[in-house]
């Protein structure tokens, strides 16, 4: 419809021929942003099938036990580049477990700490922190997670791990596991509070969100009942907030889990097993996660077995990976339920 | 009770009765809560100038004016092992490249996610993708370009070795990559700006019989630039501070080297370095073992990152418009976790 005055009225014909144009236009760009949008979508679709294919000789020689425990994972990948196989096994054979154990300990110690201090930190943030404090820590907040994480290796190991290799770890420790690791100052407690800073951002960012947008009338209810701020926080804004908190926890979690580089320079890069039974000790052996794995051996994607490997690492990632995204924005789906869209 | 809060800024500790309420009233559980939080929130302070200080300390120590302007060399003696001219050449190339890719794509699919999603089921699916893409791993990201990469038909993007194969690893490959990396900020900040638009923005220009294309193109988007920036320069943020695609896509070699001799593709086609890499390989745990060249260089990252950190500042300062609530710099970090209303 063209119903600017100021250009001469066409004839009827001419003017439904116009509009049949421009609608035409219309239909023509909505066909191509959704094909663009499309694109996405196989780009998805094509990622899943191809690093599993290319993941599954790695699967099918080793079925389920790829994901149990069994000899030295870093003997195995060393015998995949050797492509002599360990006696007694094919070139494929890989056990997985010390990286998952890595995995989990670095990303689930990791996510613990971040998940109480990001939620104290929040709480400061919307609640209790004075404007010129805020004013400061907003920024300095959205610069903790700018930062590189190579960077946060590049501390890690010139200036956390020798601090914590001269301080923390005594002679005598290092010689009670001598005999089946080195200890060093690259380890589980270096990488996970490295990876703790690391994701702490995102967290306050998401739980501040939530918290600023309960409903101030119901804080205001409770406040009225005489319940002091504290427990107003603690019951009304936290409560409406958890959905948020938890969405929060997942999403750091799958950062966590993707986290290579940083994870890599800083958990010792050993597939060691740490064990929990070694008291104190357990938290300075050494790691290594299957992000970082992935990163160690990308050198070695020419050789057939270790790149299969690799993939197969990166399969699981991925899927573990999408299965938190997913759940992460389902569970932020709950807060819709009191009207809170974050 | 607190019904006059201040029209600007944070809600601020609730007025109760006209005067702040005491803490020490609470109980003592309470007051350790309240103390923790101060705890926290001045904890996280510290830690972060710690590492700015940390790194400005250090940079500034073992910066020199020479470092940008030579090209990086193997040798063992740090004082003629060169500079980080080419790494910081990588570095913008990667960057512009996955931004070139990745802004386009990103503000098409927001657009088309905020105002046509029709039919409905496809833009359910293809906001959960870009849910997906945002959560996984970049080395995850890495290792699926270098498949595609190394496909036959995608020879002329690096390079061929002389048993046939595709190499795979070229700044095409990784800037490819990047913009996979970046899209979901694009799409996020680009569908946050839209959907902060007055409606009646729109209705004025269907009332002028606009289509629903040209309302994008003219109206739309040029009202929302300041959304679209802030969604690029956040991509950027991220494209400059990833080390993981770079070394899997890039290769880890200290010069840019060009395959062929047309000048500006030859390096395109060819495997390089960033600053990210750069840094990496210097540290302990790469092969160069120069920490105060990783300094230097982790140094000028860092600087880069403080700049794209000011610019966002000052972009979501500027978007927004008169009708919108003040913004709050949190309103950025949940862009790619946003899901459609």
């Amino acid at each position: 419809m063209d119903l600017n005055p100021l250009r001469a009225a066409p004839g009827e014909a001419q003017r439904r021929g116009r509009r049949w144009a421009t609608a035409r236009l219309d239909r023509r760009a909505e066909q191509t942003l959704g094909a663009l949008a499309v694109v996405v979508l196989i780009l998805i679709a094509a990622m899943v099938a191809t690093v599993f294919i290319k993941a599954w000789p790695s699967f099918s020689h080793n079925g389920l036990s790829w994901f149990g425990s069994g000899g030295d994972v870093d003997e195995q990948l060393r015998a995949m580049q050797r492509a002599t196989p360990l006696p007694g096994h094919s070139i494929y054979y890989f056990r997985a477990w010390p990286l998952i154990w890595g995995t989990l300990l670095t990303t689930g110690a990791a996510v613990v700490i971040a998940l109480v201090s990001s939620t104290l930190a929040a709480i400061f943030l919307t609640e209790f922190a004075p404007l010129v404090v805020r004013r400061v820590l907003d920024p300095l907040i959205r610069l903790l997670a700018g930062i590189p994480s190579v960077i946060y290796g590049l501390i890690g190991i010139l200036a956390l791990a020798p601090w914590i290799n001269e301080h923390l770890i005594s002679r005598s420790r290092k010689e009670s596991v001598a005999y089946v690791v080195q200890l060093n100052g690259a380890n589980l407690t270096t990488a996970t509070l490295i990876l703790t800073v690391m994701i702490l951002p995102i967290m306050v960012a998401i739980s501040a969100n939530a918290l600023e947008a309960v409903p101030r009338s119901w804080q205001e209810g409770s406040i009225a009942l005489g319940v002091n701020r504290w427990r107003t926080i603690w019951r009304v804004s936290l409560r409406t907030a958890r959905p948020a908190i938890i969405a929060a926890a997942v999403l750091a979690t799958a950062r966590a889990l993707g986290e290579a580089v940083m994870l890599f320079m800083v958990a010792g890069s050993r597939g060691f097993a740490a064990n929990p039974l070694d008291g104190l000790t357990f938290l300075l052996e050494p790691v290594r996660p299957l992000a970082a794995t992935i990163f160690e051996e990308s050198d070695g994607l020419t050789n057939p077995a270790i790149s299969h490997t690799i993939y197969a690492i990166g399969a699981v990632l991925l899927v573990s990976a999408a299965m938190l995204s997913l759940a992460g924005w389902a569970s932020k789906q709950q807060l819709k339920r009191f009207g809170i869209g974050i | 009770m607190a019904t006059a809060a201040p029209a600007v800024g944070p809600p601020g500790p609730v007025i109760a009765g006209g005067r702040r309420e005491r803490t020490s009233s609470w109980p003592l559980a309470d007051r350790v809560g309240y103390w923790l939080c101060w705890a926290t929130g001045i904890g996280i302070c510290l830690i972060t100038l710690g590492i700015v200080v940390f790194m400005f300390v250090k940079g500034i120590a073992y910066l020199k004016p020479s470092l940008f302007v030579e090209s990086p060399a193997a040798e063992a003696v740090q004082s003629r092992s060169g500079g980080f001219l080419d790494p910081i050449v990588g570095t913008l190339i990667v960057s512009i490249l996955g931004i070139a890719i990745a802004a386009p794509l990103g503000v098409a699919i927001a657009v088309w996610l905020s105002e046509y999603r029709r039919p409905s089921w496809l833009a359910r699916t293809v906001e959960s993708a870009i849910e997906v893409i945002a959560g996984t791993p970049s080395v995850v990201l890495a290792l699926f370009g270098l498949l595609i990469f190394s496909e036959g038909f995608l020879a002329f993007l690096s390079q061929r070795a002389s048993n046939g194969s595709v190499y795979g690893r070229s700044f095409f490959a990784a800037g490819g990559v990047m913009a996979v990396l970046a899209i979901p900020l694009i799409v996020g900040s680009t569908r946050e700006a839209l959907s902060q638009l007055p409606v009646r923005l729109r209705e004025a220009s269907y009332a002028l019989g606009r289509t629903r294309a040209t309302t994008i193109r003219r109206v739309l988007l040029p009202a929302i630039r300041p959304g679209i920036a802030t969604g690029t320069v956040l991509g950027m943020g991220r494209i400059i501070g990833d080390t993981a695609i770079i070394k899997i896509l890039l290769g880890v070699a200290l010069v840019n080297e060009g395959v062929g001799h047309v000048p500006l593709l030859s390096t395109l086609r060819g495997t390089g370095a960033t600053l990210t890499t750069f840094v990496f390989e210097n540290s302990p745990a790469g092969e160069g073992n120069a920490p105060q060249k990783a300094y230097a260089a982790a140094f000028v990252l860092m600087m880069m990152v403080l700049v794209l950190n000011a610019l966002v500042t000052w972009l979501t300062g500027r978007s927004g418009g008169e009708r919108s609530k003040p913004r709050r710099w949190w309103a950025l970090a949940r862009l790619p976790l946003r899901s459609g209303r």
